[in-house]
């Protein structure tokens, strides 16, 4: 049978027809970075420090996510806030270590350190692998919207 | 003695205990745990948290481990249906009032309610109510209260009426209602006080200092021993990231038991001041620069060999009490090695012309569990509670089991306990012990001794004298105190001769309390210008302290100490300091005192982060590792010192580590047996006494240069009542009335 299969290119003619499907269907590819993929709420990326609505820091400086934290990244010092509370005077992340497994969002008691969906960011220089408190919280400041959204999304399957 | 022992049975387990005992010390000696919030080993038993209720055959009702004598045969399920659902409802009870506040409290994690809310507590409330909420009391500046925590277990309230013997704490109320409160509204002022952090088992009582500062999951507990008085108390060094955050206790029955003085406590927080001293530091021209260790050490030892010139007795070395016994025999190798005899410890001595008398070191003359056991004791001069907190607790419980304590003191210090009390003025002080004597020696019909005959001539004895000898005659186990204040006045030898006089008509026994945490391994060290290592006698003396600022030297070498504070006469000191041409310092803080009378300045590593060896008031070798890294540049002490010794051609002393030369030390010292039999005589009589009590006795807070950073310390009433502070000073008295 082989000649004859040859002959009538019938092998061919079938890896044809597929190449002229896919040439008429949708495209799987998106064009980067115009176009981007639907991320889920529960998108593990950069960190961010949340804070309450009326601007008060969410973080106590309990440091849970310090002890849950399976790549050692969180480094936190604390003492006595300005208003007699217990408050970080120091947080930093290093996301060289991170391994962006997400335990900090789950062992934080009141929803201080988040994850959020960004994921496109880069360093230029050596140190600037370390987040500290005040980027956290200006990551935090900024896309509070998106996080809450998130949050809520995700809130009826916890 | 086999009546006493009654056979019970717990979880099918046999087991032996004494009639009388409490379930649950049979239960904690075997090894079964019970759950306890009230119950402590060391306090009375108030069976009011219910949580150690266990089951009992035959029993109608779970019964408090803790408050039911064992009795023969009986069967105990510590484990059954029945004890768990009674510690469950306990528990539910206990959480009701509880807040949920476990991640910003700092019991978080070490915690006894958190522990057993794991395996007792349900994982839902069925309280619906509110929740009581308690205002929080100001408790003076090392106890941080959050009040609504509490539960009610009352081991403060205990520990202020058993330990402390002043009800500073109490509840106010009933019910649900009940607070635990301090009486008078005021701070909570004992030098004992911050145990009470320790013994609640929630994180209503915390240490103030530590305030939110660290987990205790993320420290490393690394084992010390106190370093300010002769008590040498164990102690755990909390450590993070090399600093120590806190302290606290380490269990040794046999010394501090379960607790530690307020002074151990919080003295750690004077080891981060500003004013560490980080780099080594030379006077060049007048100018003080930096350098390196090599350079400072060089030019040292240059300096030293220059300014000697080959004269060993124009050099002194003052040493602290506070040094380490390796640090102190590096020293008396590098004294020895520049031909000086010229070294001390005694910084706050005075009289120093019956120092051949003095014991090979100066011991308790007891073991300090051994204080308890005494049915007599006499403190002759001495702040006691000041002086060694835990040598007060031991004397005060020996005085609670009926034995007489009389304080012959200069002024009436406050003690908790029945005790009587000699006044004894600084400048009439031998004139008070003389009466004493005189008492002693017509009560006992005996001679009194040669060396006392003529101090004790011609003095009368009044009522309180012959009530106070009366206490000691006849007691089979009777002691007598040297306290500070007797050791640090100008007429000690005196004082000595006719305590000796009173402890040989009455059948006593004499016991030092010695200065520093390690004034005993100085003198077994032989930091002393008259003896060697291990009271080895021989050669001519060299220069007492007070010697060698009187008659000021060429070369200094200070050792931990900061001249003005920490030697009596301490301008003179200083003065004497300035005239000298080389002064080389090893300290862990820089002063403008310091740089004035210094030329070279090295740092040292202070308390908890140098390893080393100390030696306590009964005799005892205590060793111990760094705890925290040195602050800077700063060293250990013996590696300073082993440098220069190196570097001074001091021969055998390549030491690799502290416990090498803790071995050179041993074959040094050989073996010292502790005695404080007297048999001294005084040949020139002293000088006028013209000091005044404010200059004898060193307040609790400022015997050392890390004491007397600690801000929290300096904050307590004690301190700011020393500084002068009326307010501070009419608070002391108002508590001592009450």
């Amino acid at each position: 049978m082989y000649p004859v299969k040859t002959f009538l290119m019938t092998e061919l003619l079938a890896g044809l027809r597929l190449t002229l499907k896919h040439f008429f269907t949708r495209k799987a590819t998106v064009l980067y970075p115009e176009e981007k993929t639907p991320k889920s709420p529960r998108f593990r990326g950069l960190h961010a420090l949340r804070r309450y609505p009326n601007g008060q820091e969410r973080c106590i400086a309990c440091k849970l996510c310090e002890a849950v934290c399976p790549a050692q990244a969180i480094t936190i010092e604390s003492g006595v806030g300005p208003d007699g509370t217990r408050r970080t005077t120091r947080y930093d992340i290093d996301l060289f270590k991170c391994i962006y497994c997400g335990f900090c969002e789950e062992a934080c008691p009141v929803d201080a350190i988040v994850e959020t969906r960004i994921h496109e960011f880069h360093m230029e220089r050596r140190g600037e692998n370390i987040m500290t408190k005040d980027k956290l919280l200006a990551v935090g400041d900024k896309y509070e919207a998106m996080i809450a959204a998130d949050k809520a999304a995700d809130a009826p399957y916890r | 003695m086999s009546d006493d022992i009654v056979k019970i049975e717990v979880n099918g387990v046999p087991l032996e205990a004494r009639k009388g005992e409490m379930l649950i010390e049979v239960t904690d000696r075997a090894g079964i745990y019970i759950p306890r919030f009230c119950y402590h080993h060391k306090l009375s038993v108030a069976a009011n948290c219910r949580m150690c209720l266990v089951d009992i055959e035959k029993a109608p009702k779970p019964m408090p481990a803790c408050a039911t004598p064992v009795a023969d045969g009986m069967k105990v399920y510590t484990r059954s249906r029945r004890a768990i659902d009674a510690q469950k409802a306990t528990m539910e009870f206990l959480l009701i009032n509880h807040p949920l506040d476990c991640p910003i409290c700092d019991q978080g994690g070490e915690c006894e309610l958190q522990d057993l809310a794991v395996g007792y507590g349900r994982d839902v409330s069925r309280y619906t109510e509110r929740k009581r909420v308690v205002k929080d009391l100001n408790i003076g500046p090392l106890i941080s209260t959050d009040m609504t925590r509490c539960i009610h277990c009352t081991r403060c309230v205990r520990f202020g009426i058993e330990i402390q013997g002043i009800q500073q704490l109490g509840t106010i109320g009933r019910g649900e209602r009940t607070v635990i409160s301090t009486y008078v509204e005021r701070a909570v002022e004992h030098e004992l006080s911050g145990n009470i952090i320790d013994l609640c088992p929630v994180g209503a009582l915390n240490n103030k200092p530590y305030r939110y500062s660290a987990r205790p999951w993320e420290m490393s507990s690394k084992p010390l021993v106190a370093a300010h008085d002769a008590v040498g108390s164990n102690i755990y060094a909390h450590v993070l990231r090399g600093r120590v955050k806190r302290v606290v206790p380490k269990r040794n029955d046999s010394i501090n038991e379960t607790w530690i003085s307020d002074r151990d406590r919080f003295s750690c927080y004077g080891l981060y001041a500003d004013d560490r001293l980080e780099k080594p530091m030379v006077k060049i021209d007048q100018q003080w620069t930096e350098a390196t260790w090599q350079e400072a050490l060089e030019l040292a030892a240059r300096e030293l060999v220059k300014t000697l010139d080959g004269e060993g007795e124009a050099l002194g070395v003052l040493v602290s009490p506070n040094a380490t016994l390796e640090e102190m025999f590096l020293l008396r190798r590098i004294a020895d090695r520049l031909g000086s005899r010229n070294i001390d410890h005694r910084l706050r001595r005075r009289d120093f012309r019956d120092q051949n008398a003095d014991p090979v070191f100066p011991w308790l003359g007891c073991s300090i569990e051994g204080l308890e056991r005494r049915d007599a004791i006499l403190v002759v001069g001495s702040n006691l509670r000041m002086e060694a907190p835990l040598i007060a607790h031991r004397v005060r419980n020996a005085a609670l089991d009926g034995a007489a304590v009389t304080f012959v003191n200069p002024a009436a210090y406050t003690y908790h306990f029945e005790h009587e009390y000699v006044d004894a003025p600084v400048e009439r002080m031998v004139h008070a012990l003389g009466a004493l004597v005189v008492a002693a020696a017509r009560e006992t019909q005996k001679q009194v001794p040669a060396v006392a005959a003529k101090l004790a001539s011609e003095i009368a004895a009044s009522d309180a004298h012959t009530s106070a000898v009366r206490r000691l005659i006849g007691k089979e186990r009777a002691l007598i105190l040297l306290g500070h204040l007797a050791q640090r006045h100008p007429q000690f030898a005196e004082i000595r001769a006719l305590a000796a006089a009173l402890a040989a008509l009455t059948g006593a026994e004499i016991g030092y309390i010695a200065e520093g945490a390690n004034g005993a391994g100085a003198a077994i060290s032989g930091v002393l210008p008259h003896r060697g290592p291990g009271g080895a006698a021989g050669g001519e003396p060299g220069l007492d302290v007070q010697g060698m600022i009187n008659s000021p030297r060429r070369a200094y070498i200070v050792f931990g100490i900061e001249p003005r504070e920490d030697i009596a006469n301490g301008e003179r000191a200083e003065q004497a300091l300035k005239s000298a041409d080389t002064v080389i310092t090893f300290s862990s803080y820089v002063t403008d005192e310091l740089l004035g009378c210094s030329t070279v300045l090295l740092p040292i590593a202070a308390f908890a982060e140098t390893p080393g060896t100390f030696v306590n008031g009964e005799g005892r070798w205590q060793s111990f590792d760094a705890a925290a890294n040195p602050v800077g540049d700063a060293r250990p002490g013996w590696r300073v010192l082993r440098v220069l010794a190196n570097l001074l051609g001091v021969e055998d002393a390549e030491y690799r580590s502290a416990e090498e030369v803790l071995d050179g030390v041993r074959r040094a010292v050989g073996e010292t047996r502790p005695d404080n039999s007297y048999s001294g005589q005084i040949e020139a009589e002293g000088d006028a006494v013209q000091v005044s009590l404010d200059e004898l006795d060193v307040p609790i807070y400022s015997v050392d240069a890390v004491v007397r950073r600690s801000e929290p310390l300096q904050r307590t009433v004690f301190a700011r009542g020393a500084k002068g502070d009326d307010d501070a000073r009419a608070e002391i008295r108002v508590q001592s009335a009450g």
